[in-house]
């Protein structure tokens, strides 16, 4: 796991504001949350999974390459 | 009077006989005895001492929630402490002791405990102890470690067997009585794959002890009836002495198996760990008997109403021969009938409802709208003081049993994150009867009656199989609710004795009501302040009444007060059971490298590395400790070479035509150019500017790259690599695959290295066709293994390093040991290597502590400012990360040769006090280097490129030692790096 997936990358030179949001500043989500699964004993694709924060339930998972392409799964 | 067996009647085997002894003393039980059965058939009714003020203490349950019977069973490594008289099955030749009491629970000096008890009051810790704040960890904390403390565990290694296992089920139904019996019948006969618990030596829960008739059969014929069908049904798995201890996501419970007394020992596990992955889940626990409080309720013979019924039913045994019954509900009358039953006389119904005993049928007198106030007796009970309308009268009886009501047991429903809501009309409080997965059936959810349970377990199962898709007949019809509404009296007013709440941690009514005046009437912290279920049974018995009591003082309902949190475990849960297989050798996998056995040939003193053992030192004939053999090994490297093991360093095969571009983004430094048949050394940032790893990587093709990075890191940097391809630049065409465990590695380093290598390898090793840092694919033996071979150095000498298939690893370390023999070629192990990068001042993950950056190291120039991005770039400038103080990495030696220094140690100004805010760094790593003849060391000091020459405090404020040193260049040997093509 990796934590939130929303924040994205900024570009190189984007200001120092942007890019101390995307590495230091993360909510605490308490309820659905979007974050990063990596399926290590398996495929080793990284997954964009939804879940609930508190009870654990997971709403969705798609492959993080793909969502970042613009595709679905 | 104390306890005895009766003549008939019972569950038990009295065709044959146990022996076993308790405190050293020789007794007689049967097969179908519990320990606590046994001990009152025997007429033990002091079983042990109490946690604070060692009042003597008898049985007060039949089950698992009992605070008070503890005992320590067995003899050496399996002694085993705080176990309930009431849970353990009696075995031919048990040793059980009583606890907490010297030199035994029925003479026990520490009782004068009991004569302190003014002083011994609640937050009596917090108030008594609190100065002169030294004594606290030297007098007060050792004397009451000393003085508290249930059983002493033994010291040596568990010799019994825990097992783990997993189960899936339809449906999981936790609790063999009517309702639980109810719901696997119904869906056991509809197919469904069940799993029934119970925590009982036998299901039927309190079928076990009911007398007369259900479903107009008689009690145990229509039990039998049951349990044989449920046995018939190949898709129902009943699991007896097994207890649910937890709810956890995905409906996993947790459960523990315990063997049955006969067969534990040998080879048979002595407990099972089970994980059940339930569909859906039905809690099927009944509810808990409550005590009620009154002076000298902890006296021995005063035991709850239900466990005398079950003592009764089970064991044919009594707590004496005629008890006073005191009771706000219909479980004491049902207790009276059934002594009266087996012909003993009660001596009385004690009854503080105004309109108590009105349907009461039986010989015994019944006391309405009274109630207890006081125990006679200390060491047993001889009678009791009554009160009505606030007349007091004397009874006699020598033991009396209680019914305060009853808490549904829905620990397991509250255990993520529902709260328990309050109950008027139950007088308890009741979990959400349906939460995903996961029902309440039975007296569990607050339903009143055999015959209703039946029916409500059938509904329930129904309910949570039609979830599933199954179609259900229920097993039972419905029957009439014979609740009425609960009664509560939480305490006694007027007591003159002790009235105890927490009877295991010695919690009275009136130390809650004190907590309440001094301002800690919250539960959470009236529970800390008097420590009210805080004990091993977690208040099982006491908790209600504890809430009771805090809400009649504050002028509240219970609903107010709320309750503490249920957490796992439901019961105290042994740690070989959580170990279970895993310990001694199977506490975790062991990694070996492929060079392994020629280490082991060749003397290895191993040393744990994560999971992997390195080859550390390889001593020899007459070398009496680590360092003679590592002094050896470095100076050989030196003069002649040495064969070193880097097969952990982590290994990762990178292909594709986007991989330049890839490394370039990966690593700070440049990786473009990198021409084919090249090794290049690269440092790793992590986005937020700090170094993350290092390590090389070759290009062995235009599209394939070998990069390698250190041990620790090697999966994290794999995972690192992956993010970045898949999530950040998911257009590259770039595809990774670990190789650490396909390729035996050997550093092969020294003057004489190349001369070596050359016996085996078929390439021309001359420096104009194999120059430093080349790196190709090569074959050694005249063509019969393609290998790898890189010109890098991590020791400062000549140095190659080969990598062969995993599988001939052995074999070419021992064709190159031979080859070197002439050569004066040595083994030599991780710490021979540190030795040697401290004297070239290269870093380890000493130096990459996770806060340095690339120039803190001195690789600063290395850091590309042409490279339009890279992980890491653009945080690099933040001013934290260029101030002029940050720490940088320098050597250090004592000004004395003779003086040595410890790693971690920091780093003084010599005119400074010795004080944090003084601080100047920290020496990270220190090897004595046999070059030069001293201590030598690498620290990360403020400002310390421009310190060399400084003299400086090396302080080690764990050792109080101080040691005189200068700061210098972050190498020892060699600065202009010419022995690399020595």
């Amino acid at each position: 796991m990796k934590g939130d997936a929303s924040p994205v990358r900024p570009e190189p030179d984007a200001p120092v504001a942007d890019w101390h949001s995307y590495v230091h500043l993360r909510a605490n989500t308490k309820g659905r949350h979007r974050e990063f699964w990596h399926h290590v004993s398996g495929c080793r694709r990284w997954l964009v999974a939804e879940r609930d924060t508190v009870s654990h339930e997971v709403f969705s998972v798609v492959d993080a390459a793909s969502l970042k392409r613009g595709g679905g799964t | 009077m104390t306890g005895f067996r009766l003549p008939r009647g019972g569950r038990i085997d009295r065709s044959r006989s146990l022996r076993f002894t308790f405190d050293g003393r020789s007794m007689e039980g049967h097969p179908g005895d519990t320990l606590a059965s046994a001990l009152l058939a025997n007429g033990m009714s002091i079983v042990g001492r109490s946690f604070k003020y060692h009042r003597p203490r008898g049985i007060l349950t039949a089950g698992s929630s009992e605070p008070n019977a503890l005992v320590t069973l067995g003899e050496g490594a399996r002694i085993e402490p705080n176990t309930r008289a009431t849970m353990v099955e009696l075995t031919d030749g048990l040793v059980a002791r009583s606890q907490n009491c010297w030199p035994s629970a029925a003479f026990d000096i520490g009782a004068v405990n009991g004569l302190l008890a003014p002083f011994l009051s609640a937050g009596f810790y917090y108030k008594t102890f609190m100065w002169p704040a030294p004594l606290w960890e030297k007098l007060y904390e050792p004397l009451i470690r000393k003085a508290a403390g249930l059983g002493r565990a033994s010291k040596e290694p568990d010799p019994d067997r825990y097992e783990k296992s997993w189960a899936h089920a339809d449906l999981l139904v936790i609790g063999a009585g009517p309702a639980g019996l109810a719901a696997a019948l119904t869906a056991g006969r509809a197919g469904a794959r069940v799993i029934l618990l119970d925590e009982d030596t036998e299901p039927g829960g309190s079928l076990l002890h009911k007398t007369g008739e259900v479903h107009g059969r008689a009690t145990s014929e229509f039990l039998a009836g049951v349990v044989g069908e449920l046995s018939s049904l190949p898709n129902v798995r009943l699991l007896t002495r097994t207890t649910a201890v937890g709810w956890y996501d995905d409906n996993v419970f947790g459960a523990v198996e315990r063997a049955p007394a006969d067969v534990s020992g040998g080879h048979a596990p002595r407990e099972r760990l089970w994980r059940i992955v339930a569909r859906e889940a039905i809690l099927a626990t009944g509810a808990e008997e409550r005590p009620l409080v009154f002076g000298g309720n902890d006296r021995p013979g005063v035991m709850m109403a239900g466990a005398v019924s079950r003592f009764l039913a089970c064991h044919a045994v009594t707590p004496g021969r005629n008890p006073l019954i005191f009771t706000t509900n219909e479980a004491g009358y049902r207790t009276a009938s059934a002594l009266e039953a087996a012909g003993i006389a009660v001596a009385g119904i004690v009854d503080p409802r105004p309109d108590g005993g009105a349907g009461w049928r039986g010989r015994a007198p019944v006391h309405a709208n009274t109630v207890v106030a006081d125990v006679l007796g200390g060491r047993g009970v001889r009678g009791a003081i009554l009160e009505s309308g606030g007349r007091r009268f004397k009874v006699a009886a020598d033991a009396l049993a209680m019914s305060g009501g009853f808490s549904p047991r829905i620990h397991l429903a509250c255990q993520r994150g529902s709260r328990p809501v309050w109950s008027e009309a139950h007088g308890a409080f009741l979990a959400p009867e349906r939460q995903k997965g996961f029902a309440i059936s039975g007296s569990a959810a607050g339903i009143d009656g055999v015959e209703a349970a039946l029916h409500d377990g059938s509904r329930k199962a129904a309910l949570a199989l039609a979830e599933l898709g199954f179609a259900t007949k229920a097993a039972f019809e419905p029957a009439p609710e014979t609740m009425s509404k609960a009664f509560t009296l939480w305490r006694v007013a007027g007591a003159k004795g002790a009235a105890f709440v927490d009877f295991q941690n010695d919690v009275k009514a009136d130390d809650l009501l004190l907590a309440e005046r001094e301002g800690y009437g919250h539960v959470e912290l009236a529970k800390r302040y008097t420590t009210v279920g805080m004990a091993t049974d977690q208040g099982k018995t006491g908790n209600l009444n504890a809430i009771g009591i805090l809400a009649e003082a504050r002028g509240v309902t219970p609903a107010e007060i709320g309750t503490t949190t249920f957490r796992p475990f439901y019961v105290p849960v042994s740690f070989g059971a959580l170990a279970g297989p895993a310990r001694g050798r199977q506490f975790q996998p062991v990694r070996r490298s492929p060079l392994h056995g020629w280490a082991e040939k060749n003397g290895a003193v191993f040393v744990e590395s994560g999971l992997w053992y390195r080859s550390s030192w390889f001593p020899r004939a007459g070398e009496t400790n680590w360092r003679e053999s590592v002094d050896r090994e470095v100076l050989n490297v030196r003069t002649n070479a040495g064969l070193c093991d880097v097969s952990t360093l982590g290994k990762i095969e990178i292909f594709g035509k986007d991989a330049t571009t890839f490394l370039d983004r990966i690593y700070c430094n440049a990786f473009a150019k990198l021409p084919v048949g090249r090794a290049r050394y690269g440092i790793m940032l992590r986005e937020d500017g700090f170094v993350y790893d290092d390590g090389t990587t070759s290009r062995l093709a235009e599209d394939h790259f070998f990069m390698t990075t250190t041990t620790a890191l090697a999966a994290g940097v794999l995972s690192h690599l992956e993010f970045c391809a898949q999530t950040l630049w998911p257009d590259l065409d770039v595809r990774f695959a670990s190789s650490t465990d396909q390729w035996a590695q050997m550093a092969i380093a020294g003057p004489k290295s190349r001369a070596i290598l050359a016996e085996i390898v078929d390439t021309d090793l001359s420096d104009e066709a194999f120059p430093f840092m080349a790196a190709r694919e090569i074959t050694l033996f005249g063509g019969r293994i393609a290998a790898r071979l890189f010109r890098i150095s991590f020791s400062g000498e000549r140095a190659y390093e080969l990598a062969v298939p995993a599988g001939y690893g052995e074999a070419v370390a021992d064709a190159l040991m031979e080859a070197g023999a002439p050569h004066g070629l040595c083994a030599y192990g991780a710490e021979a290597l540190g030795v040697l990068r401290i004297e070239k001042g290269h870093v380890t993950h000493n130096e990459i502590n996770g806060t340095v950056t690339a120039d803190d190291l001195g690789f600063g120039r290395m850091v590309s400012g042409t490279k339009p991005d890279f992980i890491g770039r653009a945080m690099l400038k933040r001013e934290g990360l260029v101030a002029a103080d940050r720490p940088q990495l320098v050597g250090i030696r004592p000004v004395d040769p003779k003086e040595g220094f410890k790693a971690g140690s920091h780093i003084l100004r010599p005119q400074d006090a010795t004080a944090l805010e003084n601080d100047q760094g920290y020496v990270t790593s220190v090897a004595y280097s046999p070059h030069l003849g001293h201590a030598i060391g690498l620290a990360l000091v403020k400002g310390g490129r421009a310190r060399h020459g400084e003299r400086v405090v090396i302080w080690n404020a764990l050792g109080e030692s101080y040691v005189e040193g200068e700061i210098c260049a972050p190498c020892f040997v060699d600065p202009a790096n010419e022995r690399l093509h020595a």
